[in-house]
């Protein structure tokens, strides 16, 4: 399976990032590459994964990462189109806690 | 007499080119032994065309490769046999060697390449089968053998090297501490962090709430992991005496209760993030008490999201899969429940699978 990322830009520090596919061990590092250099300074990172089909932990480390990073600089990062099934994911992981989660798109 | 390994033969007397048996050392004058050796070999089948020349050859052959003898070293002897072999043939005969030779200069330097790649394959795999030892040193050899409880465990990593890991914890003889930790990822990254987290579990003082006992690997973690790793881990703490199963989650999957009294399945209540994101996290600690023949079963997430038919097994298949083996003592059925999901997965799982299975004795 396949993982296509496009990115979206909304103002000088909002990006949106359009993830499709599935997100696992082999697809992770491309979801990390398009989005670590968003993680800037003040940045507001959306990324909208109402086209995921599958995340796996690997794919919850990429999100970890960028979290991390916008958190220690000020900025966000908000998902949106999140499956009951990824729901799931976030609750047992106790992600959903911490992350921002949108349910608009 | 073949060449052997190490020597190589000088040509008998015997007009045949075939070589005889008395040994030659790799010496200075090796090349031009080989090259006489080569040029009668060449000449005698040439005039012969006998099959026992053609296997003296091959043989020849092997030893060069066996002494890593270039092929354009190959290619250049058979250039000077012809030379001296037919004197007549025309130039561009042996103008096309030189330029054959040019071309096997490159296809040596790739055979030698390929060589070493084997060579250092051969030391990673080495090296691999040395950290697959040292980790199983990290997991317990078998489940405690208690008079109160019968404990069953299975662990089977998807490739080499797991990313699953599983302790047991005697407390003085009145409680038995368990661990079930998966680690984002699996093979070797996986497998280095695991013994991290077996070594900060060793430095805790037990017996210790499991809360208390997340809450402190989590700050050890979060100090020590790459930001994009993380761990998840259930911890319990079972009472010999009271028969209560005290237990915390740290964004782990949640186990199921099974009574057997009235046969009712239940998901464990798990909440808690996942070890590593946040510096300081308070673990809720959640408790079950347990009749005779009662049943708690910890998994990792690789049992619910192993693939069958393109779908994940999930939650109500794994619940079916249990309860046709609920009959059989915990080890066994740990090992059953296994096997059937391996066959389910058409014998392939993706990802590291651990059961631990804790029944109270009836």
């Amino acid at each position: 399976m396949n993982v296509t990322i496009e990115e979206q830009i909304r103002s000088d520090q909002e990006r949106t990032l359009v993830v499709s596919g599935e997100v696992d061990a082999f697809t992770a590092p491309q979801l990390r590459e398009k989005l670590m250099p968003l993680c800037q300074e003040n940045c507001k990172v959306y990324l909208n994964l109402s086209q995921v089909d599958y995340m796996d932990s690997t794919g919850l480390g990429v999100l970890i990462g960028a979290f991390k990073k916008l958190r220690s600089q000020r900025g966000r990062l908000i998902l949106t189109g999140v499956s009951p099934r990824l729901k799931r994911l976030l609750n047992i992981t106790g992600l959903s806690e911490i992350l921002e989660i949108e349910d608009r798109v | 007499m073949p060449f052997q390994k190490g020597e190589t033969g000088i040509v008998t007397a015997d007009g045949t080119g075939l070589p005889g048996s008395v040994p030659l050392i790799w010496g200075d004058r090796m090349k031009d032994e080989l090259f006489e050796q080569y040029q009668t070999l060449l000449a005698c089948y040439l005039r012969d065309r006998r099959e026992d020349q053609l296997y003296a050859a091959q043989q020849m052959s092997k030893w060069m490769m066996e002494q890593k003898i270039p092929p354009e070293e190959m290619v250049s002897f058979h250039a000077e046999a012809l030379k001296s072999l037919m004197p007549d043939l025309p130039e561009d005969v042996h103008l096309s060697f030189n330029f054959l030779i040019e071309m096997m200069i490159g296809y040596g330097t790739a055979l030698r390449e390929h060589e070493n790649l084997l060579n250092r394959q051969r030391e990673l795999e080495y090296e691999i089968e040395v950290a697959v030892g040292m980790q199983q040193t990290l997991l317990p050899d078998s489940p405690p053998e208690l008079p109160e409880l019968d404990i069953g465990v299975i662990s089977v990593p998807a490739n080499r090297m797991s990313g699953d890991y599983y302790n047991f914890v005697n407390h003085d003889g009145d409680s038995i501490g368990v661990a079930l930790s998966d680690i984002i990822g699996k093979g070797i990254p996986a497998a280095l962090c695991m013994s991290m987290i077996k070594y900060a579990m060793d430095q805790l003082d037990h017996p210790l709430d499991p809360s208390e006992i997340l809450r402190r690997l989590n700050t050890v973690v979060e100090r020590n992991v790459d930001p994009s790793m993380f761990i998840t881990m259930v911890y319990g703490v079972y009472d010999l005496n009271r028969h209560i199963f005290r237990y915390a989650a740290a964004g782990h999957e949640p186990g199921i209760y099974i009574c057997k009294e009235d046969q009712h399945f239940e998901d464990m209540t798990t909440r808690g993030l996942v070890l590593g994101v946040t510096k300081e996290v308070q673990y809720q600690e959640y408790a079950l008490a347990l009749d005779p023949g009662d049943l708690i079963v910890l998994f990792s997430d690789g049992v619910t999201e192993a693939r069958i038919d393109g779908q994940f097994l999930g939650r109500e298949r794994l619940k079916e899969l249990i309860r046709s083996y609920l009959h059989l003592p915990a080890q066994r059925m740990a090992e059953t429940l296994y096997r059937n999901l391996y066959e389910m997965a058409d014998y392939q799982l993706k990802d590291d699978q651990t059961i631990i299975l804790i029944r109270r004795k009836e």
